[in-house]
């Protein structure tokens, strides 16, 4: 080969090599969290003629506030989705994770303990579920929907089912973490923004995130690269647990008061949420901005109707059809991409 | 000392027997055509040196000492990559994302350690260079063309440095000039003291490269011979059963 020849190869390989296929803003574009989040900004230009009220102060603090927890949770249940997975038993964990947070309370220990008793109580309905789902293999739905009906059973049990609305000592505190704001920004809201950003952070520049959107993508092929398949399944159930137990701490401070009936059907909302926000149940897609924009329509849909003067009956009917609507989409931009 | 040596190695999935007995040997700096009928067995016998499982009965032996693989780790530990057949890629990945996958390269930051995107993009763009594969380190898998794909695969191997290559039919789909930078490859492996096995079909490219060809049949090791010894039409008579054995 000759000396031109050779260089011009170099020339083209370099090309090549350094050429980013687009930009950050195209990129953003191809993704269904950007289209939701268009979705979400039509909405509220049409709210804002409709009704007085819904660019008030006071109706955006309501809003973030009540998706918060919503989103908290969506951010765990992406991880889990992302492997293929599926986590229903969340909604009865917050009614453990919840019941459990108030007896320690009640009891006098602290905020700390409580704390420490929820999120290990979330820790261990977990690692429960993701040991029998990565390593005895079983499947990710069955193993879940037991969960959901033996985790709110032991609530129902060990809460006698009675309401807990003592905290102790700390009584204060515990509200004003999950009832108040800073800066006018509702603390659960605060939570959110950090998780997403952490979320974030963890997706795009953690070995452990790549692994979990390898694991998503193909599994045996992980497997083959040496990755510990097993640990980090379980590790990603632990900690859609997790996201469900903080949410429950923060839920139950809002409310100043705890049931056994603490997340019933969240599960549904959580999980819609997630697939609106972009997540692919056949698993390796992730985006950390997904739960929140996912959770943050369906409230805003709630909050839409009832300003708009619909029946709230029609509630659950808006939500169902924004779900396939964005599974639809998403079917529909795929197609033309292959 | 020969670098791997196989004794009497069998396995068997159930009641199917896909190796019995195979002794096979290679020393470095040598490479050994691997060849046989669909279903021969080849890709068992790649897998089970790869660490993929354990065989049902039969020694491993690595520099003259016996070795168990559980997991592929163990095997690439002991210096052994693989190309695998069906190449074994995250479709979702990028493609330096499936090259460096179970081994990111990482920064410090403190205590927090990130993935190193920039270092990465730039050695996958530098081994797809060598291998002369117009592919992109930023492209999603699901978005190549087999050849790309296959060039990803190769370009794993290329991380460490191994002190044996198995590859699985490594040119199944890629073009004359990759073909020829494919075998470029196995030449410098050689040159530089690395053993290969290598799959395939592909006749002339195993006359090419290796220094012997083993011929597998139903499970068995019909033949293991130095290529200088043998021709294409007596290779060709092995694998089909014209040829009892050699
Ligand atoms: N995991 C498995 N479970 C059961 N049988 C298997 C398994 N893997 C391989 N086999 C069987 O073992 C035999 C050998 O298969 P193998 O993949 O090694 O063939 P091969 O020589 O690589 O063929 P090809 O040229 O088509 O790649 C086949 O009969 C196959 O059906
Ligand atoms: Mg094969």
């Amino acid at each position: 080969m000759t000396d031109t020849t050779q260089k011009s190869h170099a020339e083209i390989d370099e090309s090549i090599t350094s050429r980013q296929e687009m930009s950050g803003l195209q990129a953003a574009l191809k993704t269904q969290p950007f289209w939701v989040f268009i979705a979400l900004i039509a909405i509220g230009v049409v709210m804002s003629f409709i009704s007085d009220v819904f660019l008030t102060e006071r109706n955006f603090f309501n809003i973030t506030r009540n998706f918060a927890f919503f989103g908290i949770m969506a951010l765990g249940m992406s991880a889990v989705i992302c492997t293929a997975g599926i986590d229903l038993s969340v909604g009865s964990l917050m009614g453990l994770a919840g019941i459990v947070t108030g007896l320690v309370m009640q009891a006098g220990y602290g905020i700390g303990f409580g704390f420490i008793a929820c999120m290990g109580a979330a820790a261990i309905v977990g690692l429960i579920n993701g040991i029998l789902i990565a390593y005895v293999r079983m499947a990710p739905f069955v193993v879940t929907l037991g969960m959901l009906a033996m985790a709110r059973s032991i609530a129902m049990v060990i809460s006698n089912n009675k309401m807990i609305y003592d905290f102790g000592p700390d009584q204060e505190l515990f509200e004003w973490i999950g009832g108040e704001s800073v800066f006018g920004v509702p603390n659960p809201v605060w939570v959110l923004m950090i998780l997403t950003v952490v979320f974030w952070w963890v997706w795009r520049y953690s070995t452990w995130g790549r692994w979990v959107i390898a694991i998503g993508g193909n599994a045996d092929a992980a497997k083959l690269a040496g990755i510990p398949v097993e640990r980090v399944i379980v590790s990603v159930y632990v900690l859609c647990s997790c996201c469900a137990g903080l949410a429950a701490f923060l839920l139950v401070g809002w409310f100043g008061s705890v049931t056994n009936a603490l997340g019933l059907t969240y599960e549904l909302n959580v999980i819609a949420a997630t697939v609106i926000g972009g997540a692919n149940l056949m698993g390796g897609v992730v985006y950390a901005f997904g739960a929140p924009i996912g959770a943050a329509l369906m409230e805003l849909i709630r909050n839409s109707l009832l300003l708009a003067g619909i029946d709230a009956l029609w509630q659950q009917f808006f939500v169902g059809l924004f779900l396939i609507l964005a599974v639809l989409l998403e079917q529909i931009r795929n197609r033309g991409r292959s | 000392m020969s670098l791997l040596q196989l004794e009497g190695v069998t396995k068997s999935f159930g009641a199917i027997h896909a190796l019995q007995g195979i002794d096979l040997t290679i020393s470095e700096g040598e490479a050994v055509g691997l060849m046989g009928d669909n279903g021969a067995g080849k890709s068992t016998l790649m897998r089970i040196i790869a660490g993929n499982f354990l065989p049902t009965a039969g020694k491993i032996r690595i520099n003259g000492s016996e070795v168990h693989f559980n997991k592929p780790v163990d095997a690439r530990n002991n210096g052994i990559e693989i190309v695998y057949q069906d190449l074994a890629l995250c479709n979702n990945l990028t493609a330096a994302a499936n090259v460096f996958l179970g081994r990111e390269i990482r920064k410090k930051f403190g205590p927090i350690s990130y993935l190193d995107h920039k270092a990465m993009f730039e050695k996958a763009a530098e081994l797809f260079r060598e291998l002369k594969s117009e592919t992109r380190p930023r492209d999603l898998v699901k978005q190549m063309s087999g050849g790309q794909r296959q060039a990803v695969a190769i370009a794993r191997t290329r991380l460490s440095d191994p002190k044996l290559v198995l590859m699985d039919e490594p040119t199944a789909a890629i073009s004359v000039r990759q073909v020829a930078e494919v075998l470029n490859l196995i030449h410098r492996l050689k040159d530089s003291g690395h053993a290969v096995i290598l799959v395939s079909h592909r006749m002339p490219d195993v006359f090419e490269v290796c220094d012997r060809v083993s011929v597998l049949r139903r499970g068995t090791k019909v033949a293991d011979k130095q290529i200088s010894e043998t021709s294409p039409e007596e290779v060709t008579g092995l694998i089909t059963g014209a040829i009892e054995n050699a």
